[in-house]
Protein backbone atom coordinates (compact mmCIF):
# COMPACT_ATOMS: atom_id res chain seq x y z
CA UNK A 1 0.00 0.00 0.00
CA UNK A 2 1.33 3.64 -1.25
CA UNK A 3 2.60 5.63 1.95
CA UNK A 4 -0.48 8.73 1.80
CA UNK A 5 -2.99 6.31 2.00
CA UNK A 6 -1.57 4.37 4.86
CA UNK A 7 -0.92 8.08 6.73
CA UNK A 8 -4.60 9.10 5.76
CA UNK A 9 -6.09 5.50 6.97
CA UNK A 10 -4.50 5.97 10.37
CA UNK A 11 -5.10 9.67 10.61
CA UNK A 12 -8.79 8.39 10.40
CA UNK A 13 -8.57 5.90 12.41
CA UNK A 14 -6.77 8.03 14.97
CA UNK A 15 -9.64 10.16 15.13
CA UNK A 16 -12.12 7.94 14.87
CA UNK A 17 -10.28 6.11 18.22
CA UNK A 18 -10.36 9.70 19.98
CA UNK A 19 -13.83 10.36 19.49
CA UNK A 20 -15.45 7.40 20.67
CA UNK A 21 -13.13 7.36 23.85
CA UNK A 22 -13.68 10.46 24.88
CA UNK A 23 -16.90 10.10 26.23
CA UNK A 24 -17.97 13.81 27.01
CA UNK A 25 -17.52 15.14 23.65
CA UNK A 26 -19.45 12.48 21.89
CA UNK A 27 -22.03 13.54 24.80
CA UNK A 28 -21.84 16.83 24.45
CA UNK A 29 -22.20 16.19 20.47
CA UNK A 30 -25.43 14.56 20.87
CA UNK A 31 -27.24 16.61 23.63
CA UNK A 32 -26.91 19.67 21.31
CA UNK A 33 -29.13 18.68 18.46
CA UNK A 34 -30.96 16.16 20.67
CA UNK A 35 -32.16 19.73 22.92
CA UNK A 36 -33.16 21.60 19.48
CA UNK A 37 -35.19 18.61 18.89
CA UNK A 38 -37.43 17.52 22.17
CA UNK A 39 -37.31 21.33 23.44
CA UNK A 40 -37.18 24.25 20.47
CA UNK A 41 -39.17 21.77 18.31
CA UNK A 42 -41.83 21.07 20.88
CA UNK A 43 -42.07 24.63 21.79
CA UNK A 44 -42.31 26.12 17.78
CA UNK A 45 -43.95 23.23 16.23
CA UNK A 46 -47.54 24.93 16.66
CA UNK A 47 -45.96 28.66 16.22
CA UNK A 48 -45.12 27.77 12.69
CA UNK A 49 -46.93 26.17 10.42
CA UNK A 50 -45.47 24.46 7.09
CA UNK A 51 -46.91 24.12 3.79
CA UNK A 52 -46.08 21.40 1.62
CA UNK A 53 -43.54 21.97 0.31
CA UNK A 54 -40.49 19.36 -1.68
CA UNK A 55 -39.14 17.23 -0.68
CA UNK A 56 -42.35 16.33 1.73
CA UNK A 57 -45.38 15.15 -0.44
CA UNK A 58 -47.37 15.76 2.76
CA UNK A 59 -47.74 17.68 5.61
CA UNK A 60 -44.93 16.98 8.18
CA UNK A 61 -44.33 17.59 12.08
CA UNK A 62 -42.37 20.61 13.12
CA UNK A 63 -39.27 17.73 14.23
CA UNK A 64 -39.52 15.96 11.18
CA UNK A 65 -38.92 19.07 9.52
CA UNK A 66 -35.65 20.50 11.35
CA UNK A 67 -33.85 16.89 11.29
CA UNK A 68 -31.99 17.72 9.04
CA UNK A 69 -30.88 21.06 9.83
CA UNK A 70 -30.11 19.77 12.98
CA UNK A 71 -27.28 16.64 11.01
CA UNK A 72 -26.36 20.20 9.18
CA UNK A 73 -25.85 21.64 12.58
CA UNK A 74 -23.97 18.73 14.50
CA UNK A 75 -21.55 18.60 11.01
CA UNK A 76 -21.01 22.56 11.46
CA UNK A 77 -19.60 22.36 15.29
CA UNK A 78 -17.51 19.25 14.46
CA UNK A 79 -15.67 21.03 11.43
CA UNK A 80 -15.13 24.23 13.54
CA UNK A 81 -13.87 22.39 16.17
CA UNK A 82 -11.80 20.00 14.43
CA UNK A 83 -10.51 22.40 12.00
CA UNK A 84 -9.63 25.03 14.92
CA UNK A 85 -8.24 22.53 16.95
CA UNK A 86 -5.50 21.74 14.29
CA UNK A 87 -4.38 25.24 15.12
CA UNK A 88 -4.34 26.06 18.74
CA UNK A 89 -3.43 24.30 21.52
CA UNK A 90 -5.07 21.51 22.76
CA UNK A 91 -3.59 19.85 19.14
CA UNK A 92 -0.33 21.22 18.73
CA UNK A 93 1.66 18.47 19.85
CA UNK A 94 -0.32 16.03 17.44
CA UNK A 95 -0.26 18.67 14.62
CA UNK A 96 3.70 19.31 14.88
CA UNK A 97 3.99 15.68 14.66
CA UNK A 98 1.82 15.49 11.65
CA UNK A 99 3.43 18.54 9.91
CA UNK A 100 6.93 16.81 9.70
CA UNK A 101 5.88 13.57 8.83
CA UNK A 102 7.42 13.65 5.10
CA UNK A 103 4.27 13.68 2.60
CA UNK A 104 3.18 16.66 1.18
CA UNK A 105 1.37 18.77 3.99
CA UNK A 106 -1.89 19.27 1.27
CA UNK A 107 -2.35 15.46 1.61
CA UNK A 108 -2.03 15.47 5.30
CA UNK A 109 -4.48 18.91 5.99
CA UNK A 110 -6.77 16.70 3.44
CA UNK A 111 -6.71 13.87 5.81
CA UNK A 112 -7.34 15.57 9.03
CA UNK A 113 -10.35 17.11 7.01
CA UNK A 114 -11.61 13.33 6.40
CA UNK A 115 -11.37 12.13 9.41
CA UNK A 116 -12.65 15.07 11.19
CA UNK A 117 -15.36 14.15 8.32
CA UNK A 118 -16.02 10.72 9.33
CA UNK A 119 -16.57 11.31 12.98
CA UNK A 120 -19.25 13.94 11.84
CA UNK A 121 -20.79 11.19 10.32
CA UNK A 122 -20.65 9.17 13.21
CA UNK A 123 -22.24 11.95 15.09
CA UNK A 124 -25.35 12.59 12.89
CA UNK A 125 -26.37 8.86 12.61
CA UNK A 126 -25.83 8.45 16.24
CA UNK A 127 -28.48 11.40 16.23
CA UNK A 128 -30.28 9.67 13.71
CA UNK A 129 -30.78 6.75 15.61
CA UNK A 130 -32.05 8.15 18.67
CA UNK A 131 -34.53 10.79 16.46
CA UNK A 132 -35.57 7.15 15.24
CA UNK A 133 -36.30 6.20 18.51
CA UNK A 134 -37.84 8.62 19.41
CA UNK A 135 -40.74 7.86 16.17
CA UNK A 136 -38.83 10.80 14.25
CA UNK A 137 -38.21 8.42 11.05
CA UNK A 138 -37.16 9.07 7.87
CA UNK A 139 -37.76 7.09 4.81
CA UNK A 140 -35.50 3.83 4.95
CA UNK A 141 -33.77 4.60 2.07
CA UNK A 142 -32.87 7.97 2.97
CA UNK A 143 -30.37 6.43 5.47
CA UNK A 144 -28.59 5.00 2.81
CA UNK A 145 -29.10 8.15 0.31
CA UNK A 146 -27.83 10.94 3.02
CA UNK A 147 -24.36 8.83 3.33
CA UNK A 148 -22.16 10.38 0.31
CA UNK A 149 -24.40 13.32 0.83
CA UNK A 150 -23.10 13.91 4.60
CA UNK A 151 -19.47 12.65 3.39
CA UNK A 152 -19.74 16.06 0.95
CA UNK A 153 -21.19 18.58 3.47
CA UNK A 154 -18.84 17.01 6.54
CA UNK A 155 -15.78 17.90 3.77
CA UNK A 156 -17.37 21.89 3.12
CA UNK A 157 -17.89 22.41 6.39
CA UNK A 158 -15.13 20.93 7.59
CA UNK A 159 -12.78 23.04 5.03
CA UNK A 160 -14.70 26.19 6.06
CA UNK A 161 -13.06 25.84 9.25
CA UNK A 162 -10.11 25.14 8.08
CA UNK A 163 -9.91 28.16 5.96
CA UNK A 164 -11.30 30.63 8.87
CA UNK A 165 -8.75 29.18 11.13
CA UNK A 166 -6.17 30.17 8.33
CA UNK A 167 -7.33 33.84 7.95
CA UNK A 168 -8.74 35.10 10.63
CA UNK A 169 -7.10 35.65 14.05
CA UNK A 170 -9.95 36.67 15.82
CA UNK A 171 -11.12 33.39 15.98
CA UNK A 172 -8.82 31.80 18.69
CA UNK A 173 -11.60 30.59 20.96
CA UNK A 174 -14.90 29.17 20.33
CA UNK A 175 -17.02 31.28 21.94
CA UNK A 176 -16.06 33.94 18.94
CA UNK A 177 -16.74 30.89 16.53
CA UNK A 178 -20.12 30.68 17.68
CA UNK A 179 -21.18 34.35 17.73
CA UNK A 180 -19.56 35.19 14.25
CA UNK A 181 -19.69 31.98 12.52
CA UNK A 182 -21.97 28.95 13.77
CA UNK A 183 -25.04 31.31 15.04
CA UNK A 184 -25.37 33.15 11.96
CA UNK A 185 -25.05 30.04 9.47
CA UNK A 186 -27.28 28.50 11.34
CA UNK A 187 -30.21 30.74 11.70
CA UNK A 188 -29.41 32.20 8.16
CA UNK A 189 -29.97 29.07 6.81
CA UNK A 190 -33.39 26.75 6.24
CA UNK A 191 -32.53 24.43 9.27
CA UNK A 192 -35.07 26.10 10.99
CA UNK A 193 -37.74 27.77 9.15
CA UNK A 194 -38.67 26.96 5.14
CA UNK A 195 -36.83 30.29 3.30
CA UNK A 196 -40.56 31.56 2.22
CA UNK A 197 -40.92 32.06 5.40
CA UNK A 198 -37.74 33.92 5.67
CA UNK A 199 -38.97 35.75 2.13
CA UNK A 200 -41.62 37.01 3.98
CA UNK A 201 -40.10 38.65 6.44
CA UNK A 202 -37.13 40.58 4.32
CA UNK A 203 -36.07 40.04 1.03
CA UNK A 204 -32.57 40.62 2.49
CA UNK A 205 -32.51 38.21 4.62
CA UNK A 206 -33.44 36.30 2.24
CA UNK A 207 -31.18 36.33 -0.16
CA UNK A 208 -28.74 36.02 2.54
CA UNK A 209 -29.90 32.33 3.50
CA UNK A 210 -30.44 31.63 -0.17
CA UNK A 211 -26.64 32.09 -0.71
CA UNK A 212 -25.43 30.80 2.73
CA UNK A 213 -23.72 27.53 1.77
CA UNK A 214 -24.97 25.64 4.88
CA UNK A 215 -28.55 26.33 3.36
CA UNK A 216 -27.48 24.29 0.72
CA UNK A 217 -25.30 21.49 2.65
CA UNK A 218 -28.84 21.40 4.73
CA UNK A 219 -30.81 21.11 1.77
CA UNK A 220 -28.79 18.55 0.11
CA UNK A 221 -29.10 16.44 3.53
CA UNK A 222 -32.84 16.97 3.32
CA UNK A 223 -33.53 15.75 0.80
CA UNK A 224 -31.41 12.59 0.82
CA UNK A 225 -33.44 11.84 3.56
CA UNK A 226 -36.28 11.53 1.95
CA UNK A 227 -34.30 9.30 -0.95
CA UNK A 228 -34.06 12.67 -3.26
CA UNK A 229 -31.24 13.96 -4.68
CA UNK A 230 -31.14 18.03 -5.34
CA UNK A 231 -28.80 18.50 -7.63
CA UNK A 232 -28.79 22.26 -7.27
CA UNK A 233 -28.15 22.03 -3.06
CA UNK A 234 -25.37 19.21 -4.12
CA UNK A 235 -23.51 21.46 -6.94
CA UNK A 236 -24.01 24.99 -4.50
CA UNK A 237 -22.42 22.73 -1.85
CA UNK A 238 -19.53 20.95 -4.03
CA UNK A 239 -18.48 24.51 -5.18
CA UNK A 240 -17.94 25.76 -1.46
CA UNK A 241 -16.08 23.05 -0.71
CA UNK A 242 -13.54 23.76 -3.75
CA UNK A 243 -13.50 27.67 -2.85
CA UNK A 244 -12.60 26.42 0.89
CA UNK A 245 -10.53 24.15 0.29
CA UNK A 246 -8.49 26.38 -2.00
CA UNK A 247 -8.66 29.10 0.58
CA UNK A 248 -7.84 26.73 3.27
CA UNK A 249 -5.19 25.19 1.52
CA UNK A 250 -3.69 28.81 -0.28
CA UNK A 251 -3.98 30.90 3.42
CA UNK A 252 -3.10 28.05 5.74
CA UNK A 253 0.33 28.84 6.83
CA UNK A 254 0.79 26.18 10.00
CA UNK A 255 4.14 27.76 10.13
CA UNK A 256 2.66 31.18 10.83
CA UNK A 257 0.04 29.72 12.95
CA UNK A 258 2.41 27.80 15.00
CA UNK A 259 4.66 30.28 15.37
CA UNK A 260 2.55 33.09 17.05
CA UNK A 261 1.66 29.88 19.45
CA UNK A 262 5.25 29.54 19.91
CA UNK A 263 6.27 28.97 23.84
CA UNK A 264 9.20 31.63 25.01
CA UNK A 265 11.27 28.34 25.38
CA UNK A 266 14.59 28.26 24.38
CA UNK B 1 27.58 11.90 0.06
CA UNK B 2 28.03 14.38 2.37
CA UNK B 3 30.20 14.29 5.44
CA UNK B 4 27.46 16.87 7.68
CA UNK B 5 24.36 14.61 9.62
CA UNK B 6 23.34 18.49 10.10
CA UNK B 7 24.88 21.42 8.67
CA UNK B 8 23.40 25.04 9.39
CA UNK B 9 25.09 28.00 7.21
CA UNK B 10 24.11 32.02 7.82
CA UNK B 11 20.78 31.55 9.45
CA UNK B 12 18.76 34.46 10.68
CA UNK B 13 15.37 34.14 11.80
CA UNK B 14 12.39 36.76 13.82
CA UNK B 15 8.96 36.86 14.44
CA UNK B 16 8.17 40.08 14.13
CA UNK B 17 9.62 42.18 17.65
CA UNK B 18 12.80 41.52 17.18
CA UNK B 19 15.34 38.57 15.73
CA UNK B 20 15.83 35.79 17.46
CA UNK B 21 18.57 33.85 15.45
CA UNK B 22 21.52 36.14 13.82
CA UNK B 23 23.32 34.41 11.46
CA UNK B 24 23.83 30.77 13.49
CA UNK B 25 26.26 28.58 11.60
CA UNK B 26 27.49 25.36 12.63
CA UNK B 27 27.82 21.70 11.02
CA UNK B 28 27.72 18.23 13.26
CA UNK B 29 29.62 15.31 11.30
CA UNK B 30 27.55 11.95 10.83
CA UNK B 31 27.34 10.12 13.99
CA UNK B 32 28.64 12.69 16.15
CA UNK B 33 26.43 13.87 19.35
CA UNK B 34 26.08 17.60 19.33
CA UNK B 35 24.73 19.38 22.50
CA UNK B 36 23.39 22.85 21.52
CA UNK B 37 23.40 24.86 25.04
CA UNK B 38 22.44 28.11 25.67
CA UNK B 39 19.73 29.54 28.41
CA UNK B 40 16.42 30.21 28.17
CA UNK B 41 15.60 32.38 25.75
CA UNK B 42 18.37 31.32 23.29
CA UNK B 43 16.73 30.94 20.30
CA UNK B 44 16.75 27.43 20.77
CA UNK B 45 13.17 26.09 20.46
CA UNK B 46 13.66 28.70 17.28
CA UNK B 47 16.43 27.08 15.79
CA UNK B 48 14.17 23.83 16.57
CA UNK B 49 11.41 24.96 14.58
CA UNK B 50 13.58 25.92 11.41
CA UNK B 51 15.21 22.67 11.46
CA UNK B 52 11.77 20.54 11.71
CA UNK B 53 10.32 23.17 8.74
CA UNK B 54 7.67 24.00 11.02
CA UNK B 55 8.77 27.45 10.46
CA UNK B 56 10.67 28.77 7.63
CA UNK B 57 13.21 31.67 6.75
CA UNK B 58 14.08 33.13 3.50
CA UNK B 59 17.65 33.51 5.34
CA UNK B 60 20.33 30.87 5.26
CA UNK B 61 20.52 27.37 4.23
CA UNK B 62 19.78 23.79 6.13
CA UNK B 63 20.94 20.67 5.01
CA UNK B 64 20.19 17.41 6.55
CA UNK B 65 21.81 14.38 5.83
CA UNK B 66 22.90 15.87 2.27
CA UNK B 67 19.41 17.47 1.94
CA UNK B 68 18.44 20.98 1.39
CA UNK B 69 15.58 21.26 3.69
CA UNK B 70 14.53 24.34 1.02
CA UNK B 71 15.25 22.05 -2.29
CA UNK B 72 13.78 18.64 -0.82
CA UNK B 73 11.84 19.15 2.21
CA UNK B 74 10.15 15.65 2.11
CA UNK B 75 13.86 14.13 1.38
CA UNK B 76 14.99 16.30 4.21
CA UNK B 77 12.25 15.68 6.46
CA UNK B 78 12.42 11.25 6.21
CA UNK B 79 15.78 11.46 7.45
CA UNK B 80 15.12 12.74 10.99
CA UNK B 81 13.73 11.49 13.84
CA UNK B 82 11.93 14.17 16.51
CA UNK B 83 11.24 14.94 20.42
CA UNK B 84 9.62 17.92 20.17
CA UNK B 85 10.56 19.80 23.69
CA UNK B 86 6.07 19.48 24.24
CA UNK B 87 5.18 15.93 24.90
CA UNK B 88 3.39 15.03 21.90
CA UNK B 89 2.11 10.96 23.01
CA UNK B 90 -1.77 10.45 22.62
CA UNK B 91 -2.47 9.73 26.65
CA UNK B 92 -5.59 8.25 25.27
CA UNK B 93 -3.71 5.38 23.65
CA UNK B 94 -1.55 2.84 24.26
CA UNK B 95 2.26 3.15 23.66
CA UNK B 96 2.42 0.59 20.93
CA UNK B 97 -0.45 2.44 19.34
CA UNK B 98 1.40 5.79 19.30
CA UNK B 99 4.44 3.97 17.68
CA UNK B 100 1.89 2.81 15.28
CA UNK B 101 0.19 5.93 14.46
CA UNK B 102 3.66 7.44 13.94
CA UNK B 103 5.13 4.16 11.58
CA UNK B 104 1.38 4.96 9.41
CA UNK B 105 2.53 8.60 8.95
CA UNK B 106 6.12 7.53 7.55
CA UNK B 107 4.11 5.16 5.65
CA UNK B 108 5.16 2.20 7.63
CA UNK B 109 2.32 -0.75 7.88
CA UNK B 110 1.76 -4.28 8.46
CA UNK B 111 4.54 -6.68 9.26
CA UNK B 112 7.56 -4.30 8.63
CA UNK B 113 5.40 -1.42 11.17
CA UNK B 114 5.07 -4.15 13.73
CA UNK B 115 9.03 -5.42 13.04
CA UNK B 116 10.09 -1.97 13.71
CA UNK B 117 7.57 -1.46 16.95
CA UNK B 118 9.34 -4.44 18.32
CA UNK B 119 12.97 -3.82 17.36
CA UNK B 120 12.41 0.03 18.87
CA UNK B 121 10.47 -0.84 22.28
CA UNK B 122 13.74 -3.53 23.14
CA UNK B 123 16.12 -1.04 21.92
CA UNK B 124 14.75 1.88 24.38
CA UNK B 125 13.95 -1.31 27.18
CA UNK B 126 10.14 -0.47 26.71
CA UNK B 127 8.64 -3.65 25.78
CA UNK B 128 6.41 -4.84 28.83
CA UNK B 129 5.11 -1.58 28.79
CA UNK B 130 3.80 -1.46 25.15
CA UNK B 131 0.56 -2.04 25.69
CA UNK B 132 0.45 0.51 28.51
CA UNK B 133 -1.81 3.65 28.05
CA UNK B 134 0.51 6.58 27.36
CA UNK B 135 -1.11 8.27 30.52
CA UNK B 136 -0.42 5.90 32.97
CA UNK B 137 3.31 6.23 32.55
CA UNK B 138 5.64 8.30 34.28
CA UNK B 139 7.94 11.09 33.07
CA UNK B 140 10.71 9.18 31.71
CA UNK B 141 9.18 6.69 30.47
CA UNK B 142 6.82 8.48 27.85
CA UNK B 143 10.21 10.09 27.16
CA UNK B 144 11.55 7.40 26.37
CA UNK B 145 8.31 6.59 24.41
CA UNK B 146 8.67 9.51 21.82
CA UNK B 147 12.59 8.47 21.26
CA UNK B 148 11.70 5.15 20.46
CA UNK B 149 9.18 6.58 18.29
CA UNK B 150 11.70 8.83 16.38
CA UNK B 151 13.93 6.06 15.73
CA UNK B 152 11.22 4.08 14.01
CA UNK B 153 12.03 4.77 10.88
CA UNK B 154 15.33 4.89 11.31
CA UNK B 155 16.36 7.95 10.64
CA UNK B 156 20.04 9.56 10.18
CA UNK B 157 19.68 12.38 12.57
CA UNK B 158 17.80 12.48 15.83
CA UNK B 159 16.56 15.95 17.02
CA UNK B 160 16.06 16.16 20.40
CA UNK B 161 14.58 19.81 22.18
CA UNK B 162 15.10 19.64 25.80
CA UNK B 163 14.09 16.05 26.38
CA UNK B 164 14.63 16.21 29.91
CA UNK B 165 12.62 18.47 31.11
CA UNK B 166 10.13 17.70 33.95
CA UNK B 167 11.88 15.02 34.66
CA UNK B 168 13.89 13.23 37.72
CA UNK B 169 17.17 13.32 38.02
CA UNK B 170 17.20 9.61 37.54
CA UNK B 171 15.63 9.61 34.93
CA UNK B 172 17.49 12.38 33.44
CA UNK B 173 20.55 10.89 33.26
CA UNK B 174 18.82 7.47 32.21
CA UNK B 175 17.74 8.85 29.47
CA UNK B 176 20.88 11.61 28.61
CA UNK B 177 23.10 7.94 28.92
CA UNK B 178 20.33 5.89 26.50
CA UNK B 179 20.83 8.60 23.61
CA UNK B 180 24.10 8.99 24.39
CA UNK B 181 24.66 4.99 23.51
CA UNK B 182 22.58 5.39 20.73
CA UNK B 183 24.81 7.49 19.01
CA UNK B 184 27.74 5.80 19.88
CA UNK B 185 26.19 2.89 18.22
CA UNK B 186 26.78 3.99 14.65
CA UNK B 187 25.95 6.29 12.58
CA UNK B 188 22.99 8.60 13.79
CA UNK B 189 23.82 11.79 14.32
CA UNK B 190 22.14 13.59 17.22
CA UNK B 191 21.13 17.55 18.18
CA UNK B 192 20.53 17.60 21.80
CA UNK B 193 19.37 21.13 22.85
CA UNK B 194 19.49 21.35 26.52
CA UNK B 195 20.12 24.45 28.89
CA UNK B 196 21.74 21.78 31.66
CA UNK B 197 25.43 21.87 31.57
CA UNK B 198 25.53 18.43 33.04
CA UNK B 199 23.68 16.46 30.44
CA UNK B 200 27.50 17.69 28.38
CA UNK B 201 29.83 14.87 27.87
CA UNK B 202 33.63 16.31 27.57
CA UNK B 203 33.99 14.48 24.21
CA UNK B 204 30.18 15.84 22.81
CA UNK B 205 30.36 18.30 20.23
CA UNK B 206 29.20 22.12 21.81
CA UNK B 207 26.93 24.62 20.03
CA UNK B 208 26.72 27.47 22.71
CA UNK B 209 24.09 29.64 21.87
CA UNK B 210 23.28 32.73 23.63
CA UNK B 211 20.26 35.40 22.22
CA UNK B 212 20.34 34.40 19.25
CA UNK B 213 23.90 33.83 18.03
CA UNK B 214 26.73 31.18 18.14
CA UNK B 215 29.10 31.87 20.84
CA UNK B 216 31.12 28.98 20.49
CA UNK B 217 31.39 25.88 18.16
CA UNK B 218 33.55 22.89 19.33
CA UNK B 219 33.99 19.66 21.15
CA UNK B 220 33.12 20.68 24.42
CA UNK B 221 36.48 19.88 26.14
CA UNK B 222 37.97 22.10 23.69
CA UNK B 223 35.60 25.16 24.64
CA UNK B 224 35.90 24.34 28.13
CA UNK B 225 39.69 24.66 28.10
CA UNK B 226 41.09 23.95 31.52
CA UNK B 227 38.03 25.20 33.35
CA UNK B 228 34.64 23.16 33.54
CA UNK B 229 31.75 23.69 31.42
CA UNK B 230 29.52 25.09 33.98
CA UNK B 231 32.00 27.75 34.52
CA UNK B 232 32.47 28.45 30.89
CA UNK B 233 28.89 28.34 30.37
CA UNK B 234 27.91 31.16 33.66
CA UNK B 235 30.39 33.46 31.81
CA UNK B 236 29.15 33.10 28.39
CA UNK B 237 25.51 33.45 29.64
CA UNK B 238 26.67 36.46 31.72
CA UNK B 239 28.09 38.08 29.34
CA UNK B 240 26.75 40.97 26.35
CA UNK B 241 26.25 40.41 23.29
Amino acid sequence: MKAPIIAMQAIIMREVLRFITQRGRFVAALVRPLVWLLVFAAGFRSALGLSIIPPYTTYVTYEVYIVPGLCGMVQLFNGMQSSLSLVYDREMGSMQLLLTSPLPRWWLLLSKLVAGTAVSILQVYTFLGIAAALGILMPLWGYVMVLPVLFLTGLMLGALGLALSSTIRQLENFAGVMNFVIFPAFFLSSALYPLWKMAESSTLLFWICAINPFTHAVEAIRFALHGEANLTALAWTLLALVLFLGLALLGYDPARALSRRRSAGG
Amino acid sequence: MSPYGLNVQHLSFGYGAGPVLKDVSFAIERGRFCALLGPNGAGKTSLFSLLTRLVTTPTGRIEIAGNDLRVSPRRALATMGIVFQQMTLDLDLSVRRNLSYYAALRGLSGRESDHRIEAALERLDLTEKSSVRARELNGGHRRRTEIARALLHDPEILLLDEPTVGLDPASRAAITRHVHALCAEGRLTVLWATHLVDEVRADDDLVFLHRGKVLAHDTASRIAGDRTIEAVFLEMSSAAV
